[in-house]
């Protein structure tokens, strides 16, 4: 086929664009935190005393900090869906940042006899369950959500979008969960959300090449 | 006095302006963002522009990329045709707000890296032999690929016939849906499903 020839008919498609990247990965983050609420809310639901509990320092933090990380792993799936590498570094660091920032603060305010059973906590393998479990849902729809993209690495967009997933799981079981040391949420949530950024990288991989 | 052969001869041929490709009209690269943003908005004529201009562009980095792993440049144009494939696809994840050329790089790079690793060895020479070529335009005029003729046999007889319809002979959305009895839209719905298959087919994507 002639380039000329092809150059036609690719200017004779006048079918319409797809969305902005930014607006479908909204869009798929919306559909990905519903989703997982349902589930979230029929299993389960908040911890009964959520009212008291928002009164702590360490449960807001808690819920803070994983709430917060939703959007930004989600603009981090935009930076990635796109064929230009770009710094995403930066927002890594950030979200690390607060969590070492919140574990050095906890480790100063508390006696060091308290670290232990707060690093245990008294549910860690609910919580290496239940992470993944509400993230595979909307891992799915954000891979679906990211079809329309071009990626410079299919695999590292994969994986972000496994973090955003791992994110909306971990901030809806945060609701749930007793354990609010930060040493316990930067051991558990943690090792929770990898099986699930490894997933999307794996998926990413295969489904987001272009 | 006679003239050397060689002068005659350039004499002698006839200069024919209609013939010169739309791809040879040198553009900067602000011309092209700027095309790239009409045509986004819906202008035809300016994004056919836009394609034609980049693939010059194109050509100079699928061949520099081949020569540069120690690959014959045979294939080049079927790199090029997959890059302006994708760019078509992919053309809402260009930012406007931003320069077009690095954009065009990043997927003219990302194409030809995907080109040679799944050619793997086929196509590897060593860059001696053909260090004398490099300079040269080797495209034969009009720049054609065989891997999309293949691909494009391999269609639905619909969407092929409408393919070469529209760009071999050239002919509008309307007219095919006549000749074949569909609707101008059908047409136009089925022209981007063939597009959309070409370019899976070229990146090896399997359905």
């Amino acid at each position: 086929m002639r380039t000329d020839d092809l150059i036609t008919s690719l200017a004779a498609d006048t079918s319409a664009l797809s969305p902005p990247l930014r607006q479908s990965v909204v869009g798929g983050l919306i559909c990905a935190v519903l989703a997982a609420s349902i589930i979230f809310f029929s299993v389960s639901g908040p911890r009964i005393d959520f009212g008291a509990a928002l009164g702590t320092w360490r449960f807001d933090f808690k819920l803070l900090l994983v709430a917060a990380s939703v959007p930004v792993t989600a603009f981090v799936c935009v930076r990635m869906g796109r064929p230009l590498p770009s710094t995403t570094w930066p927002f890594a660091v950030l979200l690390a940042g607060l969590l070492a920032a919140a574990v050095s603060f906890e480790l100063a305010v508390t006696p060091s006899d308290t670290w232990f059973p707060n690093w245990r906590g008294t549910n860690a393998l609910l919580c290496l369950v239940a992470i993944p479990a509400l993230s595979v849902l909307p891992l799915l729809i954000l891979l679906l959500s990211l079809r329309s993209a071009a990626p410079a690495s299919p695999a590292r967009a994969g994986a972000a979008a496994g973090a955003a997933s791992a994110a909306i799981g971990a901030a809806l079981y945060a609701t749930h969960c007793f354990d609010d040391s930060p040493l316990f949420v930067a051991t558990w949530y943690v090792l929770g959300a990898l099986p699930v950024v490894m997933l999307g990288a794996m998926m990413g991989k295969r489904y987001l090449r272009w | 006095m006679i003239a050397p052969p060689d002068a005659l001869c350039r004499v002698t041929k006839p200069f024919q302006p209609a013939n010169i490709p739309l791809r040879d009209v040198h553009r900067t690269p602000e011309d092209l963002a700027t095309l790239m943003r009409a045509a986004n908005s819906g202008d035809a004529v300016a994004y056919r522009q836009v394609l034609a201009g980049l693939a010059g562009n194109l050509r100079i980095i699928a061949r520099r990329g081949l020569a540069r792993a120690g690959r014959s440049g045979d294939d080049a144009e079927d790199i090029v045709q997959e890059t302006l494939l994708a760019i078509h696809l992919k053309r809402h994840t260009w930012n406007e707000a931003l320069p077009l050329m690095p954009w065009v790089r990043a997927i003219a790079h990302h194409k030809l890296v995907d080109a040679m690793r799944r050619r793997g060895f086929r196509t590897h020479l060593p860059i001696e032999d053909f260090e004398d070529t490099l300079g040269a335009d080797a495209t034969p005029s009009p720049a054609w690929s065989s891997e999309c003729e293949v691909l494009l046999s391999r269609l639905p007889e619909r969407q092929r016939q409408i393919v070469q319809a529209m760009s071999i002979e050239g002919h509008s959305a309307r007219d095919i849906g006549v000749r074949l009895g569909m609707s101008e839209g059908a047409v136009r719905v089925a022209l981007h499903r063939a597009l959309k298959a070409l370019a899976e087919g070229l990146a090896g994507v399997e359905k």
